[in-house]
């Protein structure tokens, strides 16, 4: 098993309130993690720290590159974290509601395409291939999350759902190695809940990447995730397989509630 | 009915506020004072009559009905749609478009040439706002100090230096993408009103410093003895080189409207618009925000300088009073009046913005008024701009049927 994504020690401050606490997560290539905990536990902190948009008051973070070397992600800005190969959604849709379909997952495709200010206003042969390979590919990736009938939309007008699974395409775009999905399923009815498993099951397989997903869907937590993290006010609190989670005490408990009895 | 007693109570309201101003006369010499009432009587009438219309196009606007109803399916939007779906119109009307731009200096007189070449600027400027405004939706209020920078860097390096036109040209722009760069990078933690606020204070000072840096500039004076542009060296009386601004200017707003829509649609294009969208997800799919930010002032700070220097060119003669916010808030109507991002919008409110004025003289004394109410009408029924949705038409390959258009 070699780790994709390994976490040690993280802790986050925001003034007088300690966010994570020490966090320490690992995730494996090919592996489907789940992070669950109440609301307020501090899982999107954590998103957000490995991705760049917080600088984690203490704690070392490392992605793993195709090599298998450990590469530091402290400090390293959003963009150059995606550009090693670290994709995200996010819980509350931020699609660029105004482009269209295909130009959002395009975006995606934005750091492993070269086509620079000269290019554009030459439009040598170049930048037209790069070009015409950024719309297939985009293109390619829309069929996978079965949006290739609404390619040329504007965002905005796509359902709910749809903005969820366009959201989980343009973060392919980037050609990630360790996918963060933020809530993926939150929204959707039982049906779509369904869809969505299959995608992440089948993006896990062909794509060759690993996933870590917040969820409050259990049924979809426990049926798809190998390993599962689970987080109270900002610490983990236990870790291990679906069936262990599930009958462990300390989890029944954070969500739950003690009983007096 | 309803409709009725709320026009009155607004034409009542009127009549009671423009009563002192405009319904008594006082006479301070022989202590007389005079009612004007009928003026009153028919300010009320009018305002009676303004706001039943305003109230019935609210009405209408509340429905989701075009305010005036245009016969189906015509549009501004949707007439550029149906000339790009069929190229022959297209090519057609461009070569249509093309012969009477470049007849217009052969036909028309002097003065008419000279109010094209500046609506020709204005394009020119409206188009470089248009990148930074308009695709990457950084609100800057101060952009005509990059005109001034341009136009300055000609007027003095020619001072100094006696450099020429050709030579200044790419300087002037140059040098306007390093005051683009300077101003760029402090404001890129800012944005919305924060970034207007220090854009528009960066134009006065650029201003400002023009007009008290008297050593160097002139101050108020301004720089004099601007040669125009030459022609291999050939002498020109000051018609023929009007004339030759005149294509000098028609063929840079040519190059200037290519080089924004291939750059508009292009890899960096898509990453300026997805800065208007959002700043956050932007970073989060791998774009460089820092790096796209200053690259849409450098960009659009480029044609300003541009501009500035043919500006210079075309006057013979700088001053600060030509660079002030005015200028600025007009070419930033432009953008908004055209609709964001739209370069054939933007287009055509430059020309609105600039010839409207010019050809109605007899109106001049009402301009602004004018002005602020088209501004206000077109924020309330048409707040995406003359143009909008223009959307670029994209090939998949193994995709037989190209689809695309606006749809």
């Amino acid at each position: 098993m070699n780790p994709v994504l390994e976490v040690q020690d993280l802790s986050q401050d925001f003034g007088g309130l300690r966010a994570l606490n020490e966090l320490s997560l690992t995730v494996n290539s090919g592996e489907i993690v789940a992070l669950i905990g109440p609301n307020g536990a501090g899982k999107t902190t954590f998103f957000n720290c490995v991705t760049g948009i917080y600088t984690p008051t203490e704690g070392k973070m490392f992605l793993y590159d195709r090599e298998g070397s450990p590469k530091l992600l402290n400090g390293k800005k959003p963009h150059v974290i995606t550009a090693m190969g670290m994709a995200r959604t996010f819980q509350n849709i931020r699609l660029f509601s105004d482009m269209t379909v295909l130009e959002n997952v395009m975006i995606g495709r934005h750091c492993r395409t070269r086509a620079g200010i000269l290019g554009a206003v030459m439009r040598d042969g170049r930048t037209r291939r790069e070009e015409q390979e950024s719309i297939d590919a985009s293109y390619a990736l829309l069929e996978l999350v079965r949006l290739q009938d609404m390619w040329n939309e504007t965002a905005r007008n796509l359902p709910y759902g749809a903005q969820r699974r366009l959201e989980i395409a343009r973060a392919l775009a980037t050609e990630p190695r360790m996918l963060l999905l933020d809530e993926p399923a939150a929204g959707m009815n039982p049906q779509e809940t369904n869809e969505l498993k299959d995608l992440v099951c089948s993006i896990r397989d062909n794509q060759q990447l690993s996933i870590l997903l917040i969820e409050h869907d259990m049924g979809m937590v426990m049926s798809l995730s190998d390993r599962i993290y689970v987080m109270e006010y900002g610490s983990c609190i236990a870790t291990g397989k679906p069936e262990e989670i599930r009958v462990n005490p300390r989890v029944i408990k954070a969500y739950l509630g003690e009983s007096d009895a | 009915m309803q409709r009725v007693i709320k026009a009155a109570i607004a034409a009542l309201w009127f009549m009671v506020l423009t009563l002192p101003v405009l319904g008594i006369k006082l006479n301070t010499i022989e202590s007389t004072v005079t009612w004007r009432l009928d003026r009153i009587a028919l300010l009320g009438a009018g305002i009676f009559a303004l706001a039943l219309i305003w109230d019935w196009c609210f009405s209408r606007k509340a429905r989701g009905l075009a305010v005036i109803r245009l016969p189906r399916n015509f549009s501004l939007g949707s007439g550029m749609a149906i000339l790009s779906e069929r190229p022959v119109l297209m090519a057609g009307s461009l070569a249509i478009l093309a012969a009477i731009m470049i007849a217009m200096p052969l036909v028309v007189s002097f003065y008419q040439t000279n109010i094209m070449i500046s609506a020709l600027l204005y394009i020119m400027l409206a188009l470089g706002l248009n990148i930074v405004v308009g695709l990457a939706g950084q609100l800057v209020l101060g952009y005509v100090a990059f005109y001034a920078v341009g136009a300055y860097a000609y007027g003095l390096l020619h001072q100094f230096l006696g450099w020429g036109f050709w030579v200044c040209l790419p300087v002037g722009g140059f040098v306007a993408v390093i005051f683009g760069l300077a101003l760029g990078f402090p404001v890129l933690r800012l944005r919305g009103d924060y970034l207007a606020i220090v854009t528009l204070g960066f134009g006065e000072i650029v201003r400002l410093a023009l007009q008290n840096w008297t050593s160097l500039t002139g101050g108020p004076r301004g720089v004099g003895d601007i040669p125009r542009p030459g022609f291999f060296g050939m002498e020109m009386d000051i018609s023929a080189s009007t004339t030759y601004i005149y294509y000098l200017v028609l063929a840079a707003v040519v190059i200037t409207i290519i080089v924004i829509s291939r750059l508009k649609n292009s890899r960096v294009g898509l990453a300026l618009q997805a800065l208007r969208e959002d700043e956050i997800a932007c970073e989060a799919m791998g774009i460089d925000i820092t790096r796209v930010k200053l690259s849409a002032f450098a960009l659009g700070s480029c044609w300003a300088g541009f501009a500035g220097v043919i500006f210079a060119a075309k006057t013979t003669y700088i001053n600060p009073s030509s660079f002030t916010f005015m200028e600025s808030a007009m070419i930033l109507s432009m953008v908004v009046l055209g609709g964001m991002g739209s370069i054939t919008g933007v287009v055509i409110a430059a020309l609105i913005l600039i010839l409207a004025p010019e050809y109605l003289r007899a109106f001049s004394e009402y301009r602004m008024l004018i002005f602020g109410a088209i501004m206000v009408i077109m924020m309330i029924f048409r707040p995406q701009g003359l143009i909008s949705g223009e959307r670029r038409r994209y090939r998949i390959t193994g995709l037989h049927e190209s689809k695309g258009g606006r749809q």
